[in-house]
C-alpha cells in the first residue's frame, strides 16, 4: 500500500509549448503536504497544462515533477497514483456509480467483493451512498462531479488533481460541492491542486492560491494576502475588483484627489501614476461638505450583495466603486451627493508606461 | 431502425404531470410516426404478404410459399444471407478501423472532411457504375488483371471468381466501407477524450481502456451498425444484377426472375412470396439485434 496522505508535491522550472505557443514558461510550485493550493488564473493562461503535467498526461518540454521526493517526470499517468476530478462528463456511462469508482481498483488487481466495498465507503464519504447504482445519465452535475471525486480518491492517490471541477454547475450547487470537496479533502488529508478561474472559489476553498499568468506564476500566498496585498497589478486586477484611480506619487506614498495612500513599495521615483483601489477601500463620508471637493460626486447606481451593497460614484471625470456595509448604502440612493473617504490601506500603483504591456 | 446510436449521455426526460387528468394526450405526438410506419413500411408489406397468398385466379393459396422451397431460392436464400453478413462484418471491421483512423486525425483537418466527402459519395455508388469499374480494372479484359497477369499472376487461373458470389463479396465492402465510415463516425466522435485519460489515471493503460471502456460503449453502435450493413448488402439488386446475369445468385434478382416472362412462368404471386421471406429475414436480424442490444447497453 503506498503512503496515503501528506507528501510534499515540487513543480521545478515546468515548460511546455506546443508549437508557438508557450503554455508554461517556467512554472515552478511546491505544495505541502497535505495542503490544497488553487491555481487561479485567466482562460489559456497554462492551469490546465500545469495539471496535465503533474499527472503525467502531457510530456514537459523542461523541467521536473517531483512527488514525495521522488522525481516522476518520466513516469507515465498510470504509475503516478495520482486522483484526478475533470470539468464534466467524466464519468464512464456505462458503468453505474460504484462500478465508476471501483475502477482503479479493479486495475490494482483487487477482488470485486473487496472494491464493491470499498467503492460504497467512498460514495459514503462524498454522501452518494443511496446512488450507488445509478448511471451518469441518471444523476445531476453535481452528483457526478462527487462520484468522480469518490472515484479519485479511491486508489489511495499520493495527490488530488481538480480542473475547474465546479465550473460546469449552477451557482447553489457550485458553492456547495466546493465546501463538500474542501471537506472531503481534510478529511483524507491529501495533497491537492484546484484549479479555477473563478478567484471566489479559490480564495474560499485553499490554504494557498497560486494567481497565473501567462504560463507563470505572478504570487503565491495564503487567499487573505493574495486579496489584501496583491504583488503585482494582474493579480490586483484579477482578484477582487479594483477601482484605478489616477494619482502623483511623492515620496513613499501617492496622492488622489488631495488623499495620501501609502504604496505597498514605496521605493519608486515620484510622478504621476495609477493607484489600484479596492472597493473596500473606498467609504462613504457620513459628515462634512456633500457639495464640493475632489471627492464629492453623484450616487448613479447601488447593487444590492446582502450584507454589503456596492455602490457606483460618478466623480465627473471618473467612476468609483465603493463597497460598503448595506446599512450605509441605502442612506445613500441613486442621485444623491456623497463624499469619498480613502481608507489608508497600502496600495499598487501603475505607471501609464506599463499599461500597454499588457495582451 | 435504430443505428450507430452514440454512445453519449442521454438523459431521461420525466412526463409532464397532468394533475389529475385521467387521459393522457401523449400518443398524440406519436401520430405522425405512426401514420409515416403505416403508409410506407406495414402498408405494403400487407399488400405484398395478401398478394403473396394468391394465385393467378385471385384465389387463396399457399402455393406461392410452398415454391420457397425449390432448390434454387434455398440456394440463393442462403448466399445471399452469407453474402450479406461477411461483407456487412468486413464492411464494418475495416469501416470502423477506417473511422477510427479519422477521429484520431485533426477534427477539421483536410482528412477528416475528405474521408467524409469521399464516402458519402461511394457509400452510394452502386449499380452498372460500380460493376463497370470493377469489370474494367480487375474483370478477365481489365488492365489490373492483365498486368497482373503479365507479371504471372493470374487470379483467375481457377474460376471466373468476379462473376460469382466472392465478386461480389469484393464488390459490395466497396460501398459497405464508406457506409460504415459514415454511420460509425458519429458513435465514435461521442467518446469523450476525458474517459481515456480517466482510465489513464487511475492506472489503466491502453488494453484496459478498450476492455472496459471503449470497446463496451462501442459495440452496441458497432452492433447496429453491422445490421444496417447487412440489411444494405441483403436488399442490394442493381450491383448484383449488373455484375452477374446468370443463374440469379440474389434473393433480389429472384424476384425480378419470377417478374419476368422471359426466363420461365409469370410468377407475381411466388415473387411476392420471396420479397415476404425478405422482409422476414431482416426483421428477424432486427429482433435479434434489438435483444443483444438490450443486454449490452442498458446505460442508455
Ligand atoms: N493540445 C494543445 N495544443 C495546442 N495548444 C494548446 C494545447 N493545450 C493547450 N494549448 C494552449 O496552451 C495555452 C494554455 O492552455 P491551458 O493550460 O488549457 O489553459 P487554461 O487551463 O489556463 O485555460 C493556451 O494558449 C492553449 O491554447
Ligand atoms: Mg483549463
Amino acid at each position: 500500500m503506498t503512503e496515503r496522505s501528506g507528501v510534499e508535491v515540487r513543480l521545478e522550472n515546468l515548460v511546455r509549448r506546443y508549437g508557438t505557443v508557450t503554455a508554461l514558461d517556467g512554472l515552478s510550485l511546491t505544495l505541502a503536504p497535505g495542503e490544497l493550493v488553487a491555481l487561479l488564473g485567466p482562460s489559456g493562461c497554462g492551469k490546465t497544462t500545469a495539471l496535465r503535467l503533474l499527472a503525467g498526461l502531457e510530456e514537459a518540454n523542461d523541467g521536473r515533477v517531483v512527488i514525495g521526493g521522488k522525481d516522476v517526470t518520466g513516469l507515465p499517468a498510470n504509475r503516478r497514483n495520482i486522483g484526478m476530478v475533470f470539468q464534466a462528463y467524466s464519468l464512464f456511462p456505462h458503468m453505474v456509480a460504484w462500478e465508476n469508482v471501483a475502477f482503479g481498483l479493479q486495475m490494482r488487481h483487487v477482488g470485486v467483493d473487496e472494491r464493491k466495498k470499498r467503492a460504497l465507503d467512498m460514495l459514503e464519504l462524498v454522501g452518494l451512498g443511496r446512488f450507488a447504482n445509478r448511471y451518469a445519465s441518471q444523476m445531476s452535475g453535481g452528483q457526478q462531479q462527487r462520484v468522480a471525486l469518490a472515484r479519485a480518491l479511491a486508489i489511495q492517490p499520493q495527490v488530488l488533481l481538480l480542473d475547474e471541477p465546479l465550473s460546469a454547475l449552477d451557482a447553489k450547487v457550485r458553492s456547495r460541492l466546493r465546501d463538500e470537496i474542501r471537506r472531503v479533502q481534510l478529511e483524507v488529508g491529501i495533497t491537492t491542486l484546484f484549479v479555477t478561474h473563478d478567484q471566489e472559489e479559490a480564495l474560499a476553498i485553499a490554504d494557498r492560491v497560486g494567481v497565473m499568468q501567462a504560463g507563470k506564476l505572478e504570487q503565491l500566498g495564503p487567499p487573505t494576502l493574495v486579496y489584501s496585498r496583491p504583488a503585482t497589478p494582474f493579480v490586483a486586477d484579477f482578484v477582487g475588483l479594483t477601482n484605478r484611480m489616477e494619482g502623483t506619487v511623492r515620496r513613499g506614498a501617492v496622492e488622489i484627489r488631495g488623499a495620501s495612500i501609502p504604496l505597498v513599495h514605496p521605493d519608486v521615483p515620484d510622478g504621476p501614476a495609477i493607484a489600484l483601489v479596492r472597493p473596500e477601500a473606498v467609504a462613504l463620508a457620513s459628515d462634512g461638505d456633500m457639495q464640493e471637493g475632489p471627492l464629492v460626486g453623484t450616487v448613479i447606481a447601488v447593487a444590492f450583495l446582502g450584507a454589503v451593497s456596492r455602490v457606483t460614484v460618478d466623480l465627473g471625470d471618473t467612476t468609483v466603486l465603493v463597497q460598503v456595509p448595506t446599512s450605509a448604502a441605502s442612506q445613500h440612493p441613486a442621485g444623491t451627493r456623497v463624499r469619498l473617504e480613502l481608507r489608508p490601506d497600502p496600495v499598487l500603483i501603475q505607471r501609464e508606461e506599463a499599461v500597454p504591456a499588457a495582451s | 431502425m435504430t443505428v450507430a446510436g452514440s454512445p453519449a449521455v442521454t438523459t431521461n426526460v420525466g412526463r409532464p404531470f397532468l394533475g389529475g387528468r385521467r387521459f393522457s394526450l401523449d400518443w398524440v405526438g406519436a401520430v405522425p410516426y405512426l401514420a409515416y410506419v403505416g403508409l410506407f413500411l406495414i402498408l405494403p408489406s400487407v399488400i405484398i404478404g395478401i398478394g403473396a397468398l394468391l394465385d393467378a385466379n385471385n384465389a387463396f393459396t399457399l402455393d406461392n410459399f410452398r415454391n420457397l422451397s425449390r432448390s434454387y431460392v434455398v440456394k440463393a436464400t442462403i448466399d445471399t444471407t452469407v453474402l450479406s453478413a461477411i461483407t456487412a462484418f468486413l464492411g464494418a471491421v475495416f469501416g470502423a478501423l477506417l473511422a477510427y483512423a479519422i477521429v484520431t486525425g485533426s477534427p477539421n483537418g483536410i482528412l477528416r472532411r475528405l474521408t467524409i466527402s469521399a464516402s458519402g459519395v461511394l457509400a452510394q455508388f452502386g449499380g452498372v457504375t460500380l460493376a463497370f469499374a470493377f469489370i474494367a480494372s480487375i474483370g478477365p479484359a481489365g488492365f489490373v488483371y492483365l498486368f497482373a497477369q503479365a507479371h504471372g499472376f493470374d487470379f483467375y487461373k481457377q474460376d471466373l471468381w468476379l462473376f460469382e458470389i466472392p465478386g461480389l463479396d469484393l464488390v459490395y465492402l466497396y460501398f459497405q466501407i464508406p457506409l460504415m465510415v459514415l454511420v460509425f463516425l458519429p458513435a465514435l466522435d461521442g467518446i469523450k477524450p476525458q474517459w481515456r485519460e480517466a482510465a489513464e489515471s487511475l492506472g489503466g493503460n491502453t488494453w484496459h481502456y478498450w476492455r472496459h471502456v471503449a470497446g463496451p460503449l462501442l459495440f452496441p453502435a458497432f452492433l447496429g451498425s453491422v445490421l444496417l450493413l447487412f440489411a444494405n448488402a441483403f436488399s442490394a439488386y442493381a450491383t448484383a444484377n449488373a455484375l452477374i446475369n446468370q443463374g440469379q445468385p440474389v434473393l433480389a434478382q429472384q424476384i425480378a426472375g419470377a417478374l419476368s416472362s422471359e426466363v420461365g412462368a409469370y410468377e407475381p404471386g411466388f415473387a411476392k412470396a420471396i420479397a415476404i421471406e425478405m422482409i422476414i429475414i431482416v426483421t428477424l436480424v432486427t429482433v435479434l439485434y434489438t435483444l443483444l442490444q438490450r443486454r449490452t447497453a442498458r446505460w442508455l
